[in-house]
This record gives structure tokens, C-alpha cells and sequence, in this order.
């Protein structure tokens, strides 16, 4: 469950240098409320796919206990697709160097 | 076919989860998601902790490896099997190396810890505990291993086949878009290498693609089978998974994974390195 003082999206930035970096990042939700919380719980077994501007895979990366999940891409455009036990999204974003790129990404049962 | 060999199916793994003759081994450079959960009786190796010498950059020895899978309760006989996250790359790279040291019978389970979880089989969090045994390696066999020296030499003629992502080849990135991109080596990659990143030879759910696909993959891209040829990425655990392709499915001949890989190539002096698509 994420609690209401959790950060919304992906893993805290702190320690990671943002300014050199094109980050994309976020979190896996079961779609509607879980504990009377917005956005469900986190889905923690979910992979999560980063494809270029081609549509050719980049980089993949499971979901923390939290849900979470990070890339460090470079600017331009990308693609996040969510793969979990019964379920696909995709998502299309564009990353920019010292701007995180902080996704809330909801799954359907 | 060594796809009958080299590769097993989730299903055959859930019906070997108790087969005595089968040690079961997730290898992973994130091994907490172990504790979490793993394929029931699968025990644990780290790719760095465990199969890396950690003072000088190679395999660890051959008494170490002994050592280590005596201590696991793996006998020369033992069918070992292989799996992972990272879309088994890291699964792979062990594979190569249990090669690298002899091992008669290992396989690689198809799709690896992802296909397992997207079918959502079960996971526990018990390890195993299995007896000691006398394990004996071979020498390293080196047919399947390429050092810097012979990478050098080879550029123009053997197919040298770059399995890291189109950014990585061209210089835009020097790491995978999952980790952070400071690095002391120089971008690019080594010329007249061919880009043929390890995830165009896997399913979106991590299993491989068909034999004839992955032929299509690697002849379009202008790879001759009938030459010898090296696979490189950035550490060596992706051109494992290729390395896999080639030599345990497609069984082409004189395949060799070049573990130094760029993070040796890309720091060596006076090399010529090529940037761009």
C-alpha cells in the first residue's frame, strides 16, 4: 500500500545527479483506490521496458517493493512499456537532461 | 537440436523442482530480488560475489569454482539449471561460463524469472539446503573466449558482433538506459563490428524467438555463419545471452564472447574505435 507521505511516482532522486542526467522514472499501480489511497497498490513484480524513438528496446528494469521503477535515458523521445501477469501499458514520454520524468503508470486487473 | 539440450521450459522446471539430479541456480547482479522470492529449491549465485575473481577483472579460479559448487551440493553429474532476471543475461553469462569450466549438462530456463513471473507461478522465499559434494572442474576452455589481443586482430575478418543497444553502439550512451551514464571509458564501439543488440534475438516476455527467426536476425545483418565470430557488449553478460544464440541454438561454430567487452576496449590506449550507426 502507498501511504499518503509517500513520494508520487518513481524512487527518491536523492543522491543521483539530475542535472547530468535524462531520468525517466515512475511507479506500477493496480488501477483505483487500495486502503482508501488513490492509485492502488504498487505492483511489485511488473517489468518495465524502455523503447527508443524507433520503437527498438533500450532497457528494462523490474519494479522495486514499491512499485518503482528508473531509467537513466538520454533526451529525446521514448516509450515505457509495463509488462505484469495478465497486463501491457504503454506509455509515451519525452526525457530532458535535468528534468525527471515522473510517471504514474496504472495496470488493470 | 541443442535448443532440446540448452534450453528448458518453465514447465519442465516446475516438474524438476524436486529431482534430486537438478540444482536449480539464480544468477542475478541484484540478488535481493532472491529474497523476495525464487523458483522453490533454486539456490543463489551472485554474478560479482560469486563468479568474479574481485581482485584482479576475470573468472574466479578453478579451485574457487570447485570450491563453489561443492559447497552448493552440484556433482559433475548434476543437470544444472540456469535462470534469472535481466531477461536472463546474467543466467547466460553462468551458462557460458559453467562451459568456460567443463560442465557436462546445463541448461537455460526459457525466458527466465520474467516468464515465470508473468505466468505468475509461484515464488518462495526458503532456500534450499543441499549436501556438499567433491566437484571437479576442467580447465578453462578458452575456444569459447575471446581475450583483447585476438579482438584487435580480428577486426575485418571474423564477424564482431555488438549485442549492446543502438545508443551504446553509436556513442550516445555509454551504459544501458538502466543505469547511470558516468563512465570512464570512451563511447563508441569497434569497427567493423555489426549492431545486433541481444534483445532483437528475445520475445517481449524474455523466451527467444524461433531458430529460423533468429538466423533471419543475424544473417540480414550481414553476420557470415560460416566465419568465426566474437560477441561483445559493455561487461559481458549480454553478449553471453548472444553468444547462447549463436552457439547453443543456431549451433554455429567458433563463437566466442569477449567478456572484457567494452569496458576493456573502450579504456584500451591507441585502439581504433568507431562511432555512429
Amino acid at each position: 500500500m502507498r501511504t499518503c507521505g509517500a513520494t508520487p511516482g518513481g524512487p527518491d532522486l536523492a543522491g543521483v545527479d539530475v542535472a547530468s542526467q535524462s531520468i525517466i522514472q515512475g511507479a506500477v499501480l493496480r488501477e483505483g483506490v487500495n486502503d482508501g489511497v488513490p492509485n492502488g497498490a504498487p505492483v511489485t513484480n511488473a517489468y518495465v521496458r524502455l523503447l527508443d524513438s524507433a520503437g527498438e528496446f533500450t532497457a528494462e528494469v523490474p519494479t522495486n517493493a514499491q512499485g518503482q521503477f528508473r531509467f537513466f535515458a538520454a533526451p529525446g523521445a521514448w516509450t515505457v512499456v509495463v509488462l505484469a501477469a495478465g497486463a501491457r501499458e504503454e506509455v509515451k514520454v519525452q526525457a530532458q537532461q535535468g528534468t525527471p520524468v515522473d510517471l504514474i503508470i496504472e495496470i488493470k486487473d | 537440436m541443442t535448443r532440446k539440450t540448452s534450453l528448458v521450459s518453465a514447465d519442465w522446471v516446475a516438474e524438476n523442482i524436486n529431482n534430486k539430479s537438478v540444482a536449480i541456480i539464480e544468477v542475478d547482479e541484484d540478488t535481493t530480488l532472491y529474497d523476495i522470492g525464487h523458483i522453490e529449491n533454486a539456490i543463489r549465485f551472485h554474478w560479482r560475489d560469486d563468479l568474479q575473481d574481485g581482485l584482479i577483472r576475470d573468472l574466479i579460479s578453478k579451485d574457487k569454482f570447485e570450491a563453489l559448487l561443492s559447497k552448493f551440493g552440484i556433482s559433475n553429474d548434476t543437470t544444472v539449471i540456469l535462470y534469472g532476471g535481466n531477461n536472463n543475461w546474467f543466467a547466460t553469462y553462468a551458462f557460458w561460463y559453467f562451459k568456460v569450466y567443463g560442465h557436462q549438462d546445463v541448461r537455460l530456463l526459457d525466458g527466465g524469472r520474467k516468464r515465470w513471473e508473468l505466468d505468475a507461478r509461484p515464488l518462495v522465499t526458503a532456500v534450499p539446503s543441499r549436501t556438499a559434494t567433491r566437484y571437479v572442474a576442467q580447465d578453462r576452455d578458452n575456444s569459447i573466449r575471446a581475450f583483447r589481443d585476438e579482438v584487435i586482430a580480428e577486426i575485418g575478418k571474423s564477424n564482431i558482433v555488438d549485442v549492446r543497444s543502438p545508443q551504446e553502439f553509436s556513442g550516445e550512451l555509454a551504459a544501458p538506459a538502466h543505469l547511470p551514464q558516468e563512465s570512464g571509458q570512451i563511447k563508441g564501439h569497434i569497427p567493423t563490428a555489426k549492431n545486433i543488440p541481444w534483445s532483437k534475438a528475445a520475445n517481449e516476455d524474455g523466451t527467444f524467438k524461433s531458430d529460423d527467426e533468429l538466423k533471419a536476425l543475424y544473417v540480414g545483418a550481414g553476420v557470415d555463419l560460416a566465419k568465426d565470430t566474437i560477441a561483445y557488449c559493455r561487461i559481458g553478460e549480454r553478449s553471453a545471452f548472444s553468444w547462447f544464440v549463436l552457439h547453443e541454438l543456431l549451433e554455429v561454430k567458433n563463437v566466442k564472447n569477449y567478456d572484457g567487452s567494452w569496458t576493456e576496449y573502450g579504456s584500451l590506449v591507441g585502439v581504433p574505435v568507431a562511432l555512429g550507426a
